[in-house]
């Protein structure tokens, strides 16, 4: 059946496309720079539904929407985006839902302007349509009507599925395979489900409780979880199968280890990875330290330096703002063009006051004799040829050198993939950088019943793309356990 | 929610619990630790594993009171639950037939080298076991020490008990009577550990030691627990907890341990002075818990019945 005959008349958007690309693009209402830098309350306030009429009302429906074709999960943007012009919020969501698990959550974190955004044509002469703003008010609207839509489960089918990591890949895969009336159960190594979602992003950027309700869902719907299980030392993937009894298993562990920069004075007390910086802070509450035991470095009136260009060094930068840093300077050694980083949490952290030192490069870390950070040594860099990324490559500027005061450094230059799996389970595939070989369509790993999918599999990339593998695999999973066919792809013989 | 069997004093603020953690049971091999939370906003603190019981799938810890949270797990008692345990964690010690291994722990360490003891006497090695204390209250597993050794010394700062001196001194004394030392694990306080590694090293006696540092997960994942060995940074979470003492640099290990100590000695004297009321809340928090657990596993078994 073709999609737009399921949309209502009143989703036809009736103004011509010359006065829709008049209106401005509404803006996302946010918490005042000088407040917010002093809390770790959601700076997004979501928008009204009058803003989001008027910001569906934008969109020109093109007949080849590129916005679809940019987003690496295809959700149904187009019909999306009708239905709240037509102000069926609860309709919207269950279109959106179709493609996309975790709605509230990639409405907040998702790269738009590199995804739907990027490919929206408005954009080309003025801004795109806030399609993430719009994605959020849906599936805010959803989440707060209390008419949450639960899919029915299939009858069931006596198969059961071990999904190790409760970030968005294996959280995906958990929705999708308990519809198809498999069993599931999810293995999380620490105290609490989530991931990335909970020890990495900040509270400010995602609430907690945004990640609580997704749980909740998957464990009205018939999820498991078991926390506190390290696969790979509480239990390996060949006990999970012989002796638990698991048809299929699904890897989506992230690339959770923590990558430094291998120069000297790294040991000193105030250095940190932004892994366990936003760690203690995140998941263990740290920014609250008057009720909560774990401490973190106590960053009030002392300066911090970030190293890194990311989203997460953004977020551990923000973080640093947020405990009461004197000074909060990012520091990276390309320019700010080459920033991976969301351009709103730029525009948030510049906002927030933080310092952005670009084009310059940490050497060594410098502290005193008992062992505390004093500042570090930085090098200026210009920027050359371009390297395997297409980014100009940085270089070092002879003679440059300088100090660069600091208490505390956070050092977010990426993360790469945790041995503990592949360690113990000898039959499975890695590439040279430790990461699980896994067919790119079926997310089939060397190992028979063994899925793999996220950034254990791409290294690290986004919530939508590790969402959108958790999908691929939890359909090529069913596949298995129905056909009960496993083809090895001769790629990885 | 991971109930404790069975909790008993050992030495002087120094407590045995056995823990109902199945899984950690099953795969439970010497050296290796768990890491627990006691409560929502507790911290995270490793501990190393004493013993475990496959068949009846429980983990032996013990525990000295140094900080507010190993002070409040021994007022825990039989019958009470530790919210969180993850393990077993590390890499398991290297057991190999070396001809006399000598163990050197200091009192609540003693529990963790008893495994390796074990492992090392049942691969046919001779087993030289040196206990230390400060005095007689902290001597702790006499009668264990002895069953896994083939050899025992107990030594006390005081003389309260068996020979006054460090296990440094017994360590020196039986080089100096000539005996012939293959490998030397030291268990203990970071003096004493890096005290050991200086009288083994240039003697070539292969020496490890188990490295206490200041972890969060206990998977790799936030390299809080890193040590520098030989100019290298390594995880002691998953790279250790043993080391080869040679490498170890024992200085930046003491830095790095005092990183947080301001805000743990305001938590144990906070801790200290509401002692009673911080339990009672922990058993309420826990009860409660209980219950949710109980309701989930309730709306489970419906669930269950949908598969059946």
């Amino acid at each position: 059946m073709p999609e737009k005959s399921t949309l209502p008349n009143s989703a036809l958007n009736i103004l011509p496309l010359k006065e829709r690309m008049k209106i401005l693009r509404r803006h996302m209402p946010e918490l005042n720079p000088q407040v917010r830098s002093h809390n770790f309350q959601e700076v997004n306030q979501g928008l009204e539904a009058a803003d989001a009429l008027i910001e569906a009302t934008r969109c020109l429906a093109c007949a080849k929407p590129g916005c679809v074709v940019d987003c690496p999960v295809g959700v149904k943007i187009k019909e999306i985006v009708a239905l709240i012009y037509a102000g069926e919020y609860l309709a919207a969501a269950a279109k959106l839902r179709e493609d996309n698990a975790l709605p509230a959550i990639t409405g907040r974190v998702c790269p738009q302007e590199n995804q739907c955004e990027g490919g929206c044509v408005l954009g080309k002469k003025g801004a795109p349509v806030a399609i993430g703003n719009l994605e959020r008010f849906v599936a805010d609207f959803e989440r707060t009507s209390g008419k949450l839509g639960l899919p029915a489960n299939a009858p069931a089918t006596g198969k059961s599925v071990a999904i190790v990591g409760s970030g968005p890949a294996g959280l995906s895969a958990a929705g999708d395979l308990i519809q198809k009336g498999h069993r599931v159960r999810v293995f999380e190594a620490l105290h609490e489900l989530g991931g990335v979602l909970v020890y990495g992003i900040p509270e400010f950027r995602l609430p907690k409780a945004i990640v609580k309700e997704e749980v909740d869902n998957l464990r009205r719907m018939g999820v498991e979880f078991e926390t506190n299980v390290v696969v790979g030392k509480s239990v390996t993937i060949d006990e999970l199968m012989r002796n638990e009894h698991y048809d299929a298993v699904f890897v989506a562990t992230g690339a959770g280890l923590p990558v430094f920069l291998g120069v000297p004075g790294e040991h000193f007390n105030g250095v940190y990875s932004a892994n366990e910086f936003l760690t203690r802070v995140n998941l263990m509450r740290a920014y609250n330290s008057a009720e909560y035991d774990e401490p973190v470095y106590d960053c009030r009136d002392k300066d911090v330096i970030v190293v890194g260009g990311g989203n997460t060094a953004m977020d551990a930068v923000r973080t640093s703002r947020r405990l009461g840093a004197r000074t909060a300077t990012l520091v990276y050694r390309r320019s700010e063009a080459e920033m991976p980083a969301r351009k709103e949490e730029v525009k948030h952290a510049r906002e927030e006051g933080i310092e952005f030192r670009m084009l310059t490069n940490p050497i060594e870390f410098l502290g005193d004799e008992k062992g505390w950070l004093t500042g570090a040594r930085c090098v200026r860099m210009e920027l050359g040829e371009p390297d395997a990324s297409g980014r100009r490559r940085p270089v070092e500027i002879k003679g440059s050198e300088y100090i660069l005061p600091a208490s505390v450094a956070i050092i977010g230059v990426g993360t790469t993939a945790n041995p503990l799996i592949q360690s113990t389970t000898p039959d499975l595939a890695t590439n040279k950088r430790n990461y699980i070989v896994a067919d790119e369509k079926t997310m089939r790993t060397s190992k028979r019943g063994v899925f793999a999918g996220g950034d254990i599999v791409t290294g690290s990339a986004t919530v939508i793309l590790a969402m959108g593998a958790g999908r691929k695999a939890a359909a090529s999973i069913h596949e298995y356990l129905t056909s009960g066919q496993w083809t090895v792809n001769s790629e990885q013989a | 929610m991971y109930k404790i069997v069975e909790a008993r004093n050992v030495g002087l603020n120094i407590k045995q619990f056995v823990i109902d953690a199945p899984r950690i049971a099953r795969k439970q091999r010497p050296g290796q630790f768990l890491i627990l939370r006691l409560h929502e906003k507790g911290e995270r603190i490793p501990l190393t594993i004493k013993s475990s019981d496959p068949e009846a799938g429980t983990v032996t810890i013990v525990v000295q009171g140094v900080g507010k949270t190993t002070s409040l797990l021994n007022c825990l008692e039989a019958g009470d639950s530790i919210l969180d345990i993850v393990g077993p964690l590390g890499r398991p010690s290297e057991i190999e037939k070396y001809g006399t291994a000598m163990i050197l722990a200091g009192s609540v360490g003693t529990a963790m080298a008893l495994p390796t003891s074990n492992a090392l006497k049942q691969a046919g090695n001779h087993v030289i076991f040196i206990e230390g204390a400060r005095s007689k209250e902290m001597v702790v597993f006499e009668d264990e020490v002895r069953q896994a050794s083939s050899e025992a010394y107990i030594m006390t700062d005081d003389g309260s008990y068996g020979e006054r001196g460090l296990v440094t001194k017994k360590l020196n004394e039986l080089l100096a009577a000539g005996r012939k030392i293959d490998f030397v694990l030291a268990v203990g306080p970071v003096p004493m550990m890096r005290a050991v590694a200086q009288i083994t090293a240039p003697l070539a006696i292969k020496t490890m030691v188990s490295l206490n540092s200041i972890m969060v997960d206990g998977t790799g994942m936030c390299g809080g627990c890193r040590v520098l060995l030989g100019g290298k940074s390594k995880f002691a979470c998953v790279d250790g907890p043993e080391f080869d003492a040679s490498l170890v640099n024992f200085e930046v290990l003491m830095q790095r341990n005092a990183m947080y100590r301001d805000k743990e000695c305001e938590s144990l004297k906070q801790f200290e002075e509401h002692k009673q009321e911080e339990l009672a809340q922990l058993r309420a928090e826990l009860a409660a818990k209980e219950k949710e657990v109980a309701r989930l596993r309730e709306e489970l078994a419906a669930g269950e019945a949908h598969y059946a």
